[in-house]
């Protein structure tokens, strides 16, 4: 018999239940990031939660917030119509790849553009997870996915969108961060990155956004270990990790 | 007691005012024509009634603003014309789905594709039978003058948060465009937190609220189906249409909206010949005043539907009549401005066949 020793803790927003997410996949992570956010800044009681289509549709399983689902792409409109409804309250998107940088590349870009004072989470993991691995926005040229069978081609299908480069670029933008959490350093980058975009809209700056690079090791057929490892190889160099906006800092990169 | 003051204006012009004096506080928009005025009025009349405009990127956009704003209980609309409904209709089956009261303002045009920006009702499948995805209904009021594009709009909301559910104006370039004049009025002892026991205000003191459409569970969907059909059976209450000399007519005029109330004269000059002809209006297309017709039937009435369209409400008119009557049509085909004098021949052709 082996004894089971508690060695940390986890936010109470984060609810007690058995994931449905597959061995290695880093929603969980990112989840308890937010979490560990809106606990430490004590934003949960006044936090609207938008989810998306995709692994994520269930993060109101997981997150003990008031919620609601939106089509797909369409969170960025949904969590603007909330704002303006409750400008009081903090609200933010949660979004995978398929979701935030395909069908739904027009809310985002507006959304950002107008200056919405809420956050997106990002998950970027380069397929459509839910659907079974489909070629995303963000697979990477030469990726093999059920629709990209001999890996994406360029000449077909156009590269990789780098969505947090281009969110970064547009005018209402307040905070927007590239992180990645497949190492205990990244983590706690990526843990301070998500703390400062919901500490920004608490401040009524504009729009935050985290982009989080994620492993998907059963649509990419690597075990969790493998995948972590594709992340620091071939996510990372094409997808560099750092803050792109960030309207407090002194000198943006 | 004084006359009470009377304003001159369009009829997209009374439904934003309408939605002002029934409380409502965000509106979001997308130009298309005929229902510019809507946005451009709202633009400044509800900010200066503390609320909020947002020109959305797109029809898309704007419904999902809609679903997001009405969800946290506040009053809530958004205004365009068919095909700008055609994009919002994915936002209304989530809507519908998970019960969520919002106002959807259609000032119809002439279809299919980019078709005309002249009038038309064109969208009546659109807006009565669903229009997106799953089992839905949406409320659905047409107007026939302005004044009452004014005052159903007012009832709008009031039907949207007393059933949790979208509510549709549908009216037409004729309504929207016109100009008449309008005793504005504003509804009083209204909840100003309707909202409470469901909409999302961050989960303080009491368990999270989910506003969702997915249910994955074992029987979860045929549940929720069922909740829904309950709900559009009891709005079978609200029923409402215009009844115009139907007592001793001897051939009903079925007709909505702008193209009710023309029809309406054709059938006062009708009558001035002794011709007996009477009128239906139907005011809610949704719950549609099947009862009322099938009431006329019985009493060995005939009927005649007359739309701005090539026949879309004569198959509910058909529909409720079928046990004992059928029902003629004469289509005013979609783009062209119609007179009173231009229904004289169908309606004296369906009374003499």
């Amino acid at each position: 018999m082996t004894q089971e020793l508690r060695v940390t803790n986890y936010p109470q927003v984060l609810t007690d239940r058995p994931t449905h997410y597959c061995p290695g996949c880093h929603h969980g992570t990112a989840h308890r990031l937010v979490a560990e956010a809106l606990t430490d800044l004590g934003l949960v009681e006044n936090t609207i939660l938008v989810g998306s289509i995709g692994c994520s549709v269930f993060i109101y399983n997981y997150l003990s917030l008031d919620a609601i689902e939106s089509p797909h792409g369409r969170a960025p409109a949904v969590a603007t119509g909330i704002k303006r409804a409750r400008p009081d309250k903090i609200v933010f998107t949660y979004q995978g790849d398929g979701d935030l940088a395909s069908i739904g590349m027009a809310e985002i870009m507006h959304c950002a553009n107008r200056g919405e004072n809420i956050t997106t989470i990002f998950v970027n993991n380069t397929v459509y997870g839910m659907t079974g691995g489909q070629m995303a926005p963000t697979t990477l040229v030469g990726q093999k996915t059920t629709t990209s069978p001999s890996g994406r081609s360029q000449e077909d299908t156009g590269s990789a969108i780098r969505m947090t480069e281009i969110i970064a670029s547009l005018g209402g933008v307040a905070y927007a961060e590239r992180v990645a959490v497949n190492t205990i350093k990244n983590i706690k980058k990526a843990q301070k990155a998500v703390r400062k975009a919901f500490e920004y809209q608490v401040k009524g700056l504009g729009f935050s956004f985290v982009e989080v690079l994620a492993t998907c090791p059963t649509n990419w057929h690597m075990t969790p270990l493998a995948a972590n490892k594709r992340i620091e190889t071939e996510m990372i160099p094409y997808f560099p990790l750092g803050t792109y906006k960030d309207v407090l800092a002194k000198e943006e990169k | 007691m004084s006359q009470p003051d009377r304003i001159f204006i369009k009829g997209n012009e009374a439904i934003a005012r309408g939605a002002l004096a029934a409380g409502a506080k965000c509106f979001f928009g997308y130009p298309i024509t005929p229902q510019n005025d809507i946005p451009e009025f709202m633009s400044q009349a509800i900010v200066d009634a503390g609320g909020q405009f947002v020109q959305a990127e797109s029809e898309v956009a704007a419904a999902n603003m809609l679903l997001g704003a009405a969800a946290c209980g506040i009053r809530s609309l958004t205004s365009s014309s068919s095909p700008g409904i055609s994009l919002k209709q994915e936002a209304l089956s989530y809507m519908a789905g998970s019960e969520v009261p919002g106002v959807i303002v259609n000032v119809s045009r002439g279809g299919p594709g980019l078709g005309d920006i002249g009038p038309s009702q064109a969208d009546y499948f659109q807006s009565v039978k669903g229009g997106g995805h799953g089992d839905y209904k949406l409320l659905v009021l047409a107007p026939g003058t302005v004044q009452e594009a004014y005052d159903l709009t007012i009832k709008a909301f009031d039907l949207a948060f007393k059933y949790r559910n979208p509510v549709m104006i549908l009216a037409d370039a004729i309504i929207g465009q016109m100009k008449e004049p309008v005793v504005p009025w504003t509804p009083e002892h209204r909840d100003p937190n309707e909202g409470r026991t469901w909409g999302l205000v961050g989960a303080k003191d009491r368990a999270p609220r989910l506003v969702k459409s997915l249910f994955l569970e074992d029987g979860a969907l045929a549940g929720q189906n069922l909740k829904l059909q309950a709900k559009y059976k009891r709005m079978q209450s609200e029923v409402d249409q215009e009844l115009f000399l139907t007592d001793d007519a001897e051939l009903i005029v079925v007709a909505f909206g702008s193209i009710g109330r023309i029809v309406k004269s054709t059938v006062r000059k009708l009558r001035a010949q002794g011709k007996k002809v009477g009128l239906v209006r139907p005011i809610t297309l949704f719950p549609f005043p099947a009862d009322v017709l099938l009431g006329l039937a019985k009493q060995g009435k005939r009927f005649i539907t007359i739309e701005h369209n090539m026949g879309q409400m004569v198959e509910d008119v058909r529909l409720a009549i079928r046990t004992v009557a059928d029902s003629d049509f004469y289509a005013q085909l979609p783009g062209t401005l119609p007179t009173p004098d231009d229904f004289e021949e169908p309606i004296l052709k369906a009374l003499e066949g």
